[in-house]
């Protein structure tokens, strides 16, 4: 990845255009031909230096709905439970931390709220742990963007 | 409110756009949609903040950002709300909620900070403490040691029927 793709990867965090020939106008304002900026925006994608291209969605808005939940899973556990949760498909994410609630993981779901809560009763069954849930109450605006 | 054309239009983008000149028109093709009512919807949904960004997604790891901490404090329920947005105008705080009490989880108040490292994460969460007072209030830093799964939350046919 070289200064190039750094400031492409930097300049379309920010956005894309939504218009009929949307690299031509961000090419242009990177200094690029709208050739260069397809090549390469391809060439990161395929390296998986980038891991998608396109929209990112508000969940909630979409009729989903999703939740941060965490267990502390004992050591002598770990890959076992680490492999229940995972198995579900409603869980997105998932995280060791170093805290004795040691497994950190988001719970998405397209249907009802109903479903997260289905999903949480099924994890603690096949587990025997409790799962702590802990959906947001409010969300604060950040800036997403990260410095390549 | 979108209808069955915009659900058919974001199932149709959620794996990413195509990396063309005309690249609303691709979608258009797939979709059985003019290039104008595909840029009217999308330029729509954007507002209405259902698409919250379209660009680059990153991969943190990816791009050196390999600590990642979870910092939970408990503040006052009175405090929240202003905590919350001071902290969230740090430019490497990458998500923060506030989130509910548990039983022997007394932290209402979550933030994320990525970071290349984890000293330069600390360093950040001592910029925090310090500009928004947050000294005196318990706090617990929680980095991640190992991803074991991430995707994105995929918007599936199934669940678009008529909803």
């Amino acid at each position: 990845m070289d200064e190039i793709d750094k400031q492409i990867i930097n300049a379309l965090q920010d956005g894309f255009p939504i218009c009929d020939a949307p690299y031509q106008q961000a090419a242009a304002q990177l200094g690029l031909s709208e050739q260069d900026l397809i090549s390469r925006l391809k060439a990161l994608l395929d390296n998986g230096a980038l891991t998608r291209f396109g929209p990112l969605y508000n969940a909630e808005q979409m009729g989903g709905a999703l939740t941060l939940a965490a267990v502390k899973a004992p050591i002598d556990r770990f890959d076992e439970v680490t492999e229940i949760i995972n198995g579900f498909p409603e869980v997105a994410h998932n995280y060791a931390r170093n805290h004795e609630l040691n497994m950190w993981f988001v719970i998405a779901t397209q249907q009802t709220p109903e479903q997260i809560q289905q999903t949480i009763n099924a994890i603690e069954r096949l587990t025997s742990l409790t799962v702590y849930n802990m959906p947001k109450k409010k969300e604060y605006f950040v800036n997403l963007k990260l410095e390549a | 409110m979108i209808d069955s054309r915009d659900r058919q239009l974001l199932e149709h983008i959620q794996l990413g756009l195509p990396v063309c000149s005309r690249p609303y028109l691709e979608i258009g093709r797939l979709c059985d949609m003019p290039e104008t009512e595909v840029i009217e919807r999308l330029t729509r949904l954007k507002q209405q903040g259902l698409i919250k960004r379209m660009g680059v997604i990153v991969k943190h790891r990816q791009l050196g950002y390999r600590a990642n901490a979870m910092i939970v404090w408990n503040v006052p329920d009175n405090l929240v709300k202003q905590l919350g947005g001071h902290i969230s105008r740090f430019s490497f705080v990458t998500l923060c909620y506030q989130r509910p009490r548990q039983p022997e989880w007394p932290y209402n108040l979550y933030c994320m900070i990525h970071g290349k490292d984890k000293a330069t994460v600390l360093n950040q969460l001592e910029q925090i403490v310090e500009a928004c007072g947050l000294s005196s209030f318990d706090k617990e830093i929680l980095f991640s040691s190992r991803c074991f799964k991430q995707r994105g939350a995929l918007y599936q046919n199934t669940a678009l029927a008529d909803g």
